[in-house]
């Protein structure tokens, strides 16, 4: 699998990750020689073969719709890189 | 199996107090005719992690709280009430979470993170009395088969220092192998506790998928990891897989299948003869390490001499569990770690100057670089133009796999092969080229592509003292037999050092 350097970009911003233009070379050999790699799998006939989905053989396994509260706001907040005393604070959105 | 540490330390610098114990009732053994206390134990230990510290086997140490518990546990015992755990020095890896305590998966992007809550595995095994001294190092998110791409530096083999000890669970493989806690937890998507284990000449479990509750573990490739212990003896890993596993509300996908009592019910009854499978590529193929090949034919030798049949078995898919382990795990991946984005909890890029670019830059700079490549590979498979051709035809070759090996073991009752193709390589080895660090899990990826248990026990060293390890696999939910069987395997199978 060939990837240029737009379609890296494009995955890159999919995935919220910066590409340096000093990573690329590097980045994009890596890659195409892994997906090259993982094509191998075009050599198995999976012809009417359905995916496998679930590893489980538990079947919706539900509990009671009660609403329970595990984590304290201060708990929730506690590991918040920036916050107040009620919210999480972010970078400015709207304008 | 004797102390590996006579390769590299010399009797006089190890504390003579500190016995080599193997089995969790040796140290329990101690411990009642007073021999020992906890805080004698934990003292110890701390005392081995000190000396060691260029192992770096450990991210943090829990000295003052470890100790507390000891004292805890000390009265416990002497009141007659102390859990079935007491006595274990425990340490688990950094993906654990043990509430108000550190966890970050070896990555930047968690500094300073703290767990509100406590993982139902360490849960289960801290409710009857085990102590946990510290959590350990390991490649960052899981990823890795060399503990060469953790954000808290490289972890070094005890055998040798200047080679790997495996990965991911690699800091677990080592403390237990350097006798820095008597057993350690390792999570394992592809081979992250059982191929550190046998680069470590120690015990590695992975069970059943869905045998024991995912909840607390910080998630790789959630349709593969599954929590496994890391321990001298079988005897042992038995022991805390049964206090682990069964049903749990917090996940959903744990079997709610009854745990059977596995640590009762380990001996292998000599008049039971099986039918073993072994890979014909694995003791064939010339990429495998001769002194492994040799080491398990060896094995395959004795085992027949003991009247089992024992028999070379074709998997013509086994190369394919590689690719598709690559593509679904990296794509859960790209979608479980998307969670780290600076806002909530962890690290936050102060460079910063909207949302946008507060989710990239904090995670492009907390993120290392295996993890980045890992992310965008899922990314890319996950993708509107390629989902079908590589996610989907992943998935279906996946249950290509699992009806193969499910099929095998309706024919066999085992099926073994080594770990690994060759013993720990030297650090820095691979570190460029992944495809040649990925071809390290070979042979484990399997039971995880199956969701079947496996288990990796020492089998004898290269010749340059390097541990060798054999796994053994049997069907899901089999753990049972495959518990007894390896404890009677590990008992009576002739290793070299032993002969």
């Amino acid at each position: 699998m060939k990837i240029d350097r737009e379609a890296l970009h494009k995955v890159a911003h999919l995935a919220r990750l910066e590409v340096k233009p000093e990573e690329e070379a590097a980045l994009l050999a890596s890659m195409e020689s892994v997906l090259t790699w993982m094509e191998q799998l075009d050599e198995v006939d999976t012809e009417g073969v359905e995916p496998l989905t679930h590893m489980t053989d538990e079947v919706n396994n539900w509990r009671e719709d009660v609403a329970k509260n595990a984590l304290s706001r201060e708990d929730g907040l506690g590991n918040a890189p920036s916050h107040d005393e009620t919210y999480i604070k972010v970078p400015k959105v709207i304008e | 199996m004797p102390y590996r540490l006579c390769f590299c330390f010399s009797e006089d610098n190890f504390p003579p107090e500190l016995k080599d114990y193997q089995t969790l009732a040796a140290i329990q053994h101690d411990l009642k005719t007073g021999v020992s206390t906890c805080v004698e134990l934990v003292r110890l230990y701390l005392a081995r992690i000190e000396a060691e510290q260029h192992l770096n086997a450990f991210v943090e140490v829990y000295s003052s709280d470890s100790l507390q518990r000891a004292e805890e546990i000390d009265a416990k015992l002497t009141a007659g009430t102390a859990g079935r755990l007491a006595g274990l020095v425990l340490g688990i890896k950094d993906v654990l979470c043990y509430a108000a305590h550190g966890v970050q998966a070896g990555s930047k992007i968690l500094d300073n993170y703290k767990s509100p809550f406590t993982a139902t595995a360490v849960q289960r095994l801290l409710d009857e009395d085990a102590i946990i001294i510290g959590r350990q190092n390991c490649d960052e998110f899981a990823m890795g088969s060399s503990n060469e791409s953790s954000y808290f530096g490289v972890v070094r083999n005890a055998a040798d220092r200047a080679r790997v000890p495996g990965g991911s669970s690699g800091g677990s493989a080592v403390a237990v192998q350097a006798g820095l806690c008597h057993a350690s937890l390792g999570s394992d998507t592809g081979g992250s506790v059982r191929q550190p284990a046998a680069f470590c000449g120690v015990v590695g479990l992975k069970p059943s998928y869905g045998r024991v509750s995912r909840w607390g573990l910080i998630a790789y490739a959630s349709s593969f990891d599954c929590i496994g212990p890391i321990t001298k003896s079988v005897e042992d890993a038995a022991l805390l897989l049964e206090i682990m596993a069964g049903a749990d509300e917090f996940d959903s996908t744990v079997s709610t299948k009854q745990v059977p009592a596995y640590s009762k019910s380990r001996t292998w009854n000599e008049s039971q003869k099986v039918r073993i499978g072994y890979l014909r590529e694995s003791v064939e193929s010339e990429a495998v390490a001769p002194a492994i090949r040799q080491r398990t034919l060896e094995v395959i030798e004795q085992l027949r001499e003991q009247g089992h049949t024992v028999e070379p078995v074709e998997m013509p898919l086994l190369k394919y569990g590689l690719p598709t382990y690559y593509i679904l795990t990296t794509a859960e991946a790209s979608s479980n770690l998307a969670r780290f984005d600076g806002v909530r909890y962890g690290y936050r890029s102060q460079q910063a100057s909207d949302l946008e670019s507060l989710y990239k830059k904090s995670r492009t700079e907390g993120f290392g670089e295996e993890v980045r490549r890992r992310i965008l590979l899922g990314t890319f498979v996950l993708s509107a133009n390629y989902y079908d051709a590589y996610y989907t035809k992943a998935q279906r070759v996946r249950k290509l796999i699992r009806s193969e090996t499910e099929q095998l073991l309706t024919r066999y009752d085992f099926l073994i092969s080594p770990v690994t193709p060759t013993t720990a390589f030297k650090l820095g080895e691979k570190t460029d080229d992944s495809l040649q660090m990925y071809l390290a899990d070979i042979f484990t990826v399997g039971a995880n592509v199956a969701g079947t248990p496996a288990i990796a026990i020492p089998n004898g060293l290269d010749e340059n003292g390097l541990p060798i390890g054999l796994q053994v696999m049997t069907q899901a939910f089999e753990e049972e037999k495959l518990l007894s069987f390896s404890q009677y395997m590990s008992a009576t199978i002739a290793t070299p050092e032993k002969v």
